[in-house]
């Protein structure tokens, strides 16, 4: 299990915000927690100051690799994860060719492994091309090496209930999850952005809250149905937190995810044209964010996922209608979330914990991610400076997009370090060296 | 840098004072020589990814009466995907010294981009861009109630707003740049709005316009209307389950013999009928409504030259002048604050 990467003693480190204690981590694992722990040889990592917490593992991620490597590439895109304390990302399918085949699980799973800055896990298309016809060989790739447990058409909804019917019931078969872009494609055909009161005075076409609303109101009818296990991808409207929390007041087993652009940005931003804003599901309006924050706050949304997409600049430096839809994210989802809803007093560190690592661990069904910070447990562990104040610099990040919402703007906290599987990717802020995967014993995770 | 962008970030000054200026515009239409030497050796581009031989024609126009060196470019199918970006044909024409970018284009927010980029230095006037607005058409339409407005009341237009003018817009306000347009700008200069429409043919948020909305174009005529302006409808909508059928959208929404004939019933001898053009007639306005002397369609078009005169010679002459004379909207100051 445990690789030879080294002994570390963080000295001081605020556990989950809450009381300083060391943690000393030796070849891959948490060996001790407590106060005073004897350093040895371990090299010391002063913490003071810092908030010590369970690698980030993100649900939703677009590595673009393989087909768009000019956009991303595994390597980069793991990097940016790296450094913005993820230990884990689902790797989106909607990649060139799409991954609804084991080879092509396998093949970024291993491009994962490779780079060795994060576990990568590869999210299966649901179907075929992710065209919506045809169911994908979901047990091919639960059975691969990658070990698929999330499926999902992300950028495109299972639209056909049918189909989406029975690969809620499919995956039933090894205990997988279908991850549905919740967006109704007749009410959507040729949206731009939120349909409402700005959408009105810029002329752009709508995307309104129904096309969402109605497709999760569906689909957590059909996962009560068949007793299936839901997760709905980028929550985005206050209505869909409604729906979702009528569905777990009802035992339906559904999990939902909202992105840190959602948690803050509004349509507004539209009013400038800059493509930069233009995502899908689309920014919202003001009421939307705060119920998406108090989702968040009470556990409706279980989890923050990024929906990191990077686009090359070109697809951004045009027209709005031409440019492409996403927003990088992974760089600074933390921040955002740490800006949204801990500086605001709705959650604290360990809240944080449990939306950005333990939950998405679990709908992802990493074992080894998202663990309790306790002896005994795999050392996936970040530092975070809290009081650190930083503007974001889309040109200074280790994504290949330039496509930051948030360029410009001043964030809190910062990702002092990240252990991986008890390997710093992270030191001081900076990048240090991926996980040596190949020095590790034959057999380590 | 100062561009036209749109008529929500104009004010009431502003305004009127184009307005004035394309008075004086028109006037040296009305000479034997209709030629000004204002803008010699500037050049005006026209850019067009939209064909509208309408509006590009009135432009190249304008240009000339000033006496600028006019270019025009039609760029239409130029794309991401099929051709050179908008960034690229921005920059190409700032590399051969165009002074203002006339720019006609189908995506909403287009001339927005040119504006607020550095993709090029020169003045940027939206000829109409999608569904957004297209703000000389407004002024033009404003200028010509004006003249009609200032004329029922005996008095000169120049300096005059329209308050207390009842304008009707009726057709599809949702497609529409020029409805937008007009809203922000007849507001501002004080005409009280009705939008009448079938409500699939509103936007959603339209309740927050400063305007009246109707589904009812004969009630909105019976409580008394100055100025009927009748959107086109275009020919994509009418597949598209907007409304059943163009008989049934044409006896509901247009401005039909009936209708005409209404506004002499009501005693409305002076209330104009507008239209931005081209028209479908028997469509949105029958071919009797189009031809009476209500129609105000053929003027509309003359006071286009005029107003783009203005528009163009206070914003290539602007930056030599006062400060204190200031004229159209700065880029990226708009829309944010409630300016009508």
């Amino acid at each position: 299990m445990a690789g030879n990467t080294g002994t570390y003693l963080i000295r001081g480190a605020s556990i989950l915000g809450g009381e300083p204690a060391d943690l000393l981590i030796r070849d891959g694992v948490i060996a001790g927690t407590g106060t005073g722990l004897s350093a040895g040889d371990a090299t010391v990592i002063d913490a003071a100051g810092l908030v010590a917490l369970p690698g980030m593992v993100d649900v939703h991620t677009h590595l673009r690799e393989p087909g768009r490597e000019d956009a991303e590439t595994v390597e980069t895109g793991t990097r940016a994860a790296a450094l913005g304390g993820y230990t884990a990302v689902h790797a989106m399918a909607n990649s060139t060719p799409v991954a609804d085949t084991a080879g092509v699980v396998e093949q970024v799973y291993t491009l994962g492994r490779t780079a060795g800055w994060v576990d990568v896990r590869p999210v299966g298309a649901v179907t075929v091309g992710l065209a919506g016809e045809q169911l994908a060989e979901l047990g091919a790739m639960a059975d691969s090496r990658a070990r698929v447990r999330m499926f999902s058409d992300d950028g495109i909804c299972v639209h056909d209930p049918v189909l989406m019917r029975r690969a809620l019931e499919y995956v039933k078969a090894f205990d997988g999850v279908v991850a549905q872009h919740a967006q109704e494609p007749r009410l959507t055909a040729g949206a731009q952005m939120n349909e409402g009161e700005v959408s009105a005075v810029l002329g752009l076409t709508g995307w309104p809250a129904v096309a969402e609303e109605s497709i999760i109101a569906r689909d957590v009818l059909l996962a009560q149905h068949v007793g299936s296990r839901l997760h709905v991808c980028h929550v985005s409207t206050a209505g869909s937190v409604e729906i979702v929390r009528w569905a777990k007041e009802r035992g339906i087993d559904v999990t939902a995810e909202v992105t840190p652009h959602h948690l803050l940005l509004t349509d507004d931003l539209v009013r400038s044209y800059d493509p930069v804003f233009k995502v899908n599901p689309p920014l919202r309006t003001d009421a939307d964010v705060q119920a998406l924050r108090a989702g968040l706050a009470d556990g409706t949304i279980d989890v923050v996922g990024t929906d990191h997409a990077p686009h090359p600049s070109e697809h951004k430096e045009c027209e709005w209608a031409q440019a492409a839809m996403g927003m990088t994210g992974l760089e600074t989802a933390l921040s955002v979330v740490q800006h949204t809803m801990i500086e605001t007093g709705l959650m604290g560190w360990a809240d944080f914990a449990r939306v950005t690592s333990t939950t998405p661990a679990r709908i992802g069904r990493l074992g080894d991610q998202g663990r309790p910070l306790e002896a005994g447990e795999p050392a996936n562990v970040i530092l975070v400076d809290p009081a650190a104040r930083w503007t974001v610099d889309p040109y200074r990040m280790a994504t290949m997009g330039r496509n930051s919402p948030f360029k410009g703007r001043e964030l809190p906290g910062k990702v002092v370090a990240t252990f991986f599987k008890g390997h710093p990717t992270v030191l001081d802020g900076e990048l240090n060296t991926p996980y040596p995967y190949a020095a590790a014993p034959a057999g380590a995770a | 840098m100062k561009h036209l962008l749109s008529t929500q970030d104009l004010s009431r000054s502003n305004a009127i004072s184009i307005l004035d200026t394309a008075e004086e515009m028109a006037a040296v239409g009305d000479r034997e020589v209709k030629k000004l030497p204002a803008l010699r050796g500037r050049t005006v581009v026209n850019l067009f990814f939209e064909d509208s031989t309408r509006t590009r024609i009135s432009f190249e126009a304008a240009a000339k009466r000033l006496s600028a060196d006019v270019i025009n470019f039609a760029a239409k199918g130029s794309s991401v995907s099929k051709g050179e970006s908008l960034k690229d044909t921005a920059q190409t024409l700032s590399a051969m010294g165009a002074d203002a970018v006339v720019i006609r284009h189908w995506a909403s927010g287009a001339p927005h981009r040119l504006a607020a980029t550095d993709w090029i230095d020169a003045a940027v006037i939206n000829a109409g861009d999608g569904t957004h607005e297209h703000p000389t058409q407004a002024l033009l339409d404003a200028f010509t109630m004006r003249r009609h407005w200032a004329r029922l009341s005996g008095t000169g237009s120049e300096g005059a707003d329209l308050k207390g003018m009842r304008v009707a817009i009726a057709g599809d306000v949702l497609h529409s740049r020029v409805a937008r347009s007009n809203v922000w700008l007849l507001r501002t200069l004080g005409a009280d709005v009705t939008l009448v429409a079938p409500p699939t043919l509103l936007p959603i948020g339209v309740e927050k316009w400063p305007c009246k909305v109707s589904y009812n174009l004969d009630d909105t005529l019976a409580q008394g209307v100055d100025a009927v302006m009748m959107l086109r409808v275009q020919g994509e909508r009418m597949n598209a389950s907007f409304f059943p059928s163009t008989r049934e959208y044409s006896r509901r929404w247009g401005f039909d013999d009936n209708r005409l004939r209404a506004l002499d019933r009501l005693g409305m001898k002076d209330t104009i009928i507008m239209h931005p053009g081209p028209m479908n007639r028997g469509l949105e306005i029958s071919a009797a409504a189009a031809d009476s002397p209500r129609s105000t369609v053929l003027a509309q078009v003359r006071n286009g030259v005029s107003v783009r005169m203005a528009a163009l010679y206070l914003l290539l002459s602007g930056d030599t002048r006062e400060p204190a004379q200031p004229v159209l909207a700065t880029a990226g100051t708009a829309h944010t604050k409630e300016s009508n």
